[in-house]
């Protein structure tokens, strides 16, 4: 098992965002995460990467225990790579310089090895040509599949996306949907929050669909995107399909 | 005609006389906000920081260092310190402006810390960056980029206050004004030209800016000015 999740409570002051989750994800999986807004899809990756705290329960990855306060997180931190629904590139440096400079100052990499690398994911998002450009000068979708180059660039042993294509136009979408489907062909482990029911229904090995804190179902896409067995699930489905 | 011609003279001569020693403003100027720039840092870093006792160390200088006025500072620093360990004019004079201006300084750095979108943070914490990464290489950056125009705003200030060592003394531009006036009682002509000489400076210091804004503009971020 190479994510384990017991009984994960995450408050902000009144609210619980996360309200005793348990969850175990193997490796290689594509889990799809699903639920209304405020649900705390987002809440329960970030507390993944530990963005963010929570009171109770436990988290670990391949056996390291997350914990926001500890010393070396940012060691941990590196293993799980993480893309944002606001791309949260790095403005004041061009694509290349946004995919080389955490392989320079956290893996320690030399430019030429840095470069190497960055230049061959950023084909592999077919974005080669946009290398000198800065962020400002990309469209949404080109953004974030910089964002996806970036991570990626890490070796990370999980990828994490919140809600990645939330911010897109209809046709940008479909580009960075397409860089998933072809991660998630080649074995990465990944926990994808999103409201594309039929990327979900392509792509996942799992479903789950999560309301106040909790989950309500999972399963396979066929079970639980098909034939829901909870009410609240089918509400759901009804109103975003 | 004359009479115009007399005036143009004396200004003339004025302005020969100080120019002299306006690399004294000049050098008391540089210093004191290189001093500014480095306290600045420091503590408008450190007021982030996540130990208590070093924000509250931070936040006292600035509030401490803000509330009394420059003259009393120089006073202090020449007289006060500088009668213990003797310190000189200059030292004197250059570190009270600059530990003044330094205060002003560090919150305009914070202030461009904390205009930075948070998911900056985020995105560098999760590529495994440290906090001191992170502010290094993603942070301050673009902070700079925000801080150009309000840290130039006070190196202007700065040049404009540096007039208030000479009453310690210093024989920068006010000062040499000063003795030219109580020479020749020609105080109109004198603060006039003391005044444009200022003035010269504080302007060129505004085009300087402008080029400095351009340098650190990024693409898509703000107004780029042709």
């Amino acid at each position: 098992m190479m994510v384990v999740i017991k009984n994960l409570v995450c408050r902000f002051g009144n609210i619980t965002a996360l309200d005793g989750l348990s969850l175990d994800i193997d490796k290689g999986e594509v889990l799809c995460i699903i639920g209304p807004s405020g649900s705390g899809k987002s809440t329960l990756l970030r507390c993944l990467n530990a963005l963010e705290d929570f009171q109770e329960g436990e988290i670990s990855i391949d056996g390291f225990k997350i914990d926001r306060r500890h010393k070396e997180i940012h060691r941990i931190r590196l293993e799980i790579g993480m893309v944002f629904q606001n791309f949260n590139l790095f403005p004041h440096l061009n694509v290349l310089e946004n995919v080389n400079l955490a392989q320079r100052v956290v893996r320690r990499r030399s430019l030429a090895e840095a470069t190497f690398i960055s230049r061959k994911l950023l084909r592999k998002v077919d974005l080669e040509d946009k290398i000198d450009a800065f962020p400002g000068q990309l469209s949404g979708g080109q953004k974030q599949r910089v964002a996806i180059a970036r991570a990626l660039a890490m070796n990370p042993r999980i990828m994490l996306f919140d809600e990645v294509t939330s911010a897109l136009d209809p046709e940008m979408t479909g580009e960075v949907l397409a860089v998933m489907k072809q991660l998630a062909h080649e074995g990465m482990t990944m926990l994808v929050v999103t409201h594309e029911i039929a990327f979900a229904r392509e792509v996942a090995n799992r479903v789950i669909f999560i309301d106040e804190g909790r989950i309500v179902e999972q399963g396979n896409p066929e079970q639980v995107l098909n034939n829901p067995h909870n009410q609240r699930t089918r509400d759901f489905l009804g109103k975003v399909l | 005609m004359n009479w115009i011609i007399e005036q143009l003279g004396i200004l003339s001569k004025i302005f020969y006389f100080l120019i002299q020693v306006v690399h004294w403003t000049i050098i008391i100027s540089i210093l004191a906000y290189l001093i500014a720039l480095v306290c600045g840092l420091v503590f408008g870093v450190a007021r982030i920081a996540n130990n208590r006792f070093i924000r509250w160390l931070a936040g006292a200088y600035i509030n401490v260092l803000r509330g009394v006025p420059l003259l009393v500072l120089i006073f202090f620093f020449y007289f006060g310190l500088g009668k213990i360990i003797n310190l000189d004019r200059l030292v004197a004079g250059v570190l009270a402006v600059g530990v003044c201006y330094g205060a002003y300084m560090a919150e305009i750095f914070r202030s461009g810390i904390e205009a930075i979108d948070y998911g900056q943070h985020e995105a560098a914490m999760s590529l495994g960056m440290t906090r001191w990464q992170t502010l290094r290489h993603i942070i301050l950056p673009q902070s700079f980029r925000i801080v150009v125009p309000p840290a130039a705003n006070e190196f202007i200030a700065c040049l404009k206050d540096s007039s208030l060592v000479s009453i310690i003394g210093l024989r920068e531009l006010t000062r040499a004004g000063r003795e030219y006036a109580n020479q020749y009682f020609l105080d109109f002509q004198t603060w006039l030209v003391v005044g444009l000489i200022y003035l010269i400076l504080t302007l060129s210091l505004t085009r300087l800016v402008k080029v400095l804004e351009k340098k650190f503009a990024v693409h898509g971020y703000g107004v780029i000015k042709k």
